[in-house]
């Protein structure tokens, strides 16, 4: 590509003092201007330190960043006026009323007073927070103290925005809303990087996701790309019904037919006759048949048939053998 | 805008911030700043000479050790508290350290503040002192500028003190801290008496000479004192050691500063 990446991170290093392993291990990785990545993994993969580091807080121990191609290390100002960063709790000021908070922040970015009075009215009435702006935020919400700091994060029209466990300990509501907004900003040409332990999250927004473990990336890819990764790579769900003691014989009739690389099995726990099963396999629509044949012969009865793409969580056990959380 | 322009903007509006929060809390800081040398001023300075406890004059000569010890103390606190709670947990001054400036200026900037209020806690013990007092108060009028560059002085003094204390301590050391730095640098800070008459307990006159309220104290018992009858330290020494604390100081704080806000 000829265009200069938003984000340029190259065998970035971070070990802190007295710790033995160190923090990110070499990660590199690019984002296209207008891209929303996601970096996913579970907590201490080095995600909050690979943030620090671009956002200038954080001195790496190795390696070289850049935003919007200027070297995060040497010219950190340029950078600050280029990036906002929305950190996973709040740090809004609480001195400060909640339209304050706004203009101040324009103010601290050299915005003239006319300009930054007119995008606090926009911003404070886009976010739903026009009607408490003369409050202070201690009586706020989680979910509005996210909106106000994603309200402050755009008063200085920045170019790349950090984004770090955006939706983390929001009712579904507020991450509805919230999603929404990301999707917007990002249409209005707005780079986001965002962190997330919710494959959920991940999956719906990021036009890339790079799954971070112990301070390494392990993959880097689109959503539909890292799923290819699962052997198969798609799923047949088959709920069935019958003794529990026919488990067994049923996951073997199903690993035994043609194209099967894996199945799971699982058991209510209200009800022990009834069985999930998860088969993964080339072609999972071609199996609808043969499944539905092999568990009725065993003798057990056919509840529920479906085929599924694997999840990103899936993904990452793969990866791992670790869940998420 | 250029990058210095952009950076001089930042600076100003950070400092705009501070005094529009101090501004919308004036009442509770000048309670906070005074009460105690109200007190101070009345006991010392007019109960206890009218009871005979205390040299007619005693009012004059402590005067300029109750400005020094106000204004230095409002400096520090106006520095240090919001440092330890920012450093420690809040982190609400992240949004000014993101902003497009150098991060020792944001420290420069809270030393500039805690000046502030250092001076105007200082300026405004006058008033104050000559409604307690009434015929007591007396201030020689003869070294104004003087009196103006101490006062300026004794709040950098203040808040760089401040700027290394706020960077050092952690919150949950606040309690401790307040009382092994404050009550020493309250008691041998040449505030209640002159430097010059402790010529009889030589090694505590020696003790008090590492503390940089005693210059502030002497500097302005110069500047404030009507009769040279009582000599005070040389001006030239005060001004030598002020600016040494000021610098150290400064030099520290900031560095401790950098080292806790970019790891």
């Amino acid at each position: 590509m000829s265009t200069t990446p938003a984000i340029a991170v190259t065998n970035l290093v971070k070990q802190y003092a007295k710790a033995k392993t160190n923090a990110v291990d070499g990660v590199s990785f690019d984002v296209a201007p207008g891209e929303i990545f996601g970096l996913l993994g579970p907590n201490g993969a080095g995600k909050t330190t690979t943030i620090g580091v671009l956002t200038t807080f954080i001195v790496p121990t190795s390696g070289s960043t850049s935003i919007m191609g200027i070297d995060v290390a040497r010219d950190p100002i340029d950078v600050k006026q280029r990036i906002a960063v929305v950190p996973q709790q709040s740090n809004l000021d609480r001195s400060l009323k909640v339209r304050e908070i706004l203009t101040f922040h324009g103010a601290y970015h050299g915005m003239p007073r006319k300009q930054r009075e007119a995008l606090a009215d926009k911003l404070l009435h886009e976010l739903g927070l026009g009607d408490r702006q003369n409050e202070k935020v201690n009586r706020y919400s989680g979910g509005m103290s996210q909106r106000l700091m994603i309200a402050r994060a755009l008063m200085h029209q920045p170019d790349v925005l950090f984004l770090d466990e955006p939706t983390n300990n929001l009712d579904p509501q507020s991450r509805l809303f919230l999603w929404e907004r990301i999707r917007e900003l990002n249409a209005s040409g707005i780079t986001i990087l965002l962190t997330t332990h919710d494959m959920d999250e991940a999956d719906r927004l990021c036009n890339r996701i790079a799954i971070m473990d112990h301070g390494k990336i392990l993959v880097n890819d689109t959503s539909a790309g890292l799923k290819k990764l699962i052997p198969g790579g798609t799923v047949l769900e088959v709920h069935a019904y019958g003794p529990p003691g026919l488990k067994d014989p049923i996951q073997a009739a199903l690993q035994a037919l043609p194209g099967v690389t894996k199945v799971d099995s699982s058991t209510s726990q209200d009800d022990p006759n009834y069985m999930t099963f998860r088969v993964y396999a080339d072609s999972a629509k071609s199996l609808i048949g043969a499944a539905a044949q092999a568990i009725f012969s065993a003798g057990a009865e056919v509840r529920d048939l479906s085929v599924k793409q694997p999840t990103l969580e899936e993904v990452f056990i793969f990866l791992t053998g670790r869940h998420l959380r | 805008m250029s990058r210095t322009h952009l950076a001089f903007a930042a600076f100003i509006a950070i400092l705009r911030r501070d005094l529009v929060v101090t501004g919308r809390e004036f009442i509770p800081f000048l309670l906070q700043a005074l009460m105690q040398p109200l007190f101070f001023i009345f006991i010392f300075g007019k109960v206890l000479p009218n009871i005979g406890l205390a040299a007619p004059h005693f009012a004059s000569l402590m005067l300029p050790g109750i400005v020094a010890l106000t204004g230095m103390i409002a400096a520090m606190q106006g520095v240090t508290l919001p440092l330890v709670l920012d450093l420690g947990f809040a982190r609400e001054i992240d949004d000014r350290l993101l902003s497009p400036l150098p991060v020792w200026w944001v420290a420069l900037e809270k030393v500039i503040y805690g000046g502030m209020r250092g001076a105007v806690a200082s300026t405004v013990i006058f008033p104050l002192g000559r409604i307690i007092l009434g015929p007591g108060f007396e201030v020689r009028s003869d070294r104004i500028p003087e009196l103006i560059g101490m006062i300026l002085l004794t709040a950098a003094v203040g808040s760089t003190i401040g700027l290394l204390m706020g960077t050092v301590i952690r919150p949950d050391q606040i309690s401790l801290m307040f009382t092994l730095i404050f009550t020493p640098l309250l008691f041998t800070g040449c505030t209640y008496y002159p430097w010059g008459a402790l010529y009889r307990i030589r090694w505590f006159q020696v003790a008090t000479l590492f503390n940089p309220l005693t210059y502030c104290a002497e500097g302005l018992r110069h500047a404030m004192v009507p009769s040279d009858t009582l000599p005070t330290l040389n001006t030239y020494v005060v001004l030598i050691a002020l600016g040494l604390s000021v610098a150290i100081m400064f030099t520290l704080g900031t560095r401790t500063f950098y080292k806790r806000v970019v790891t």
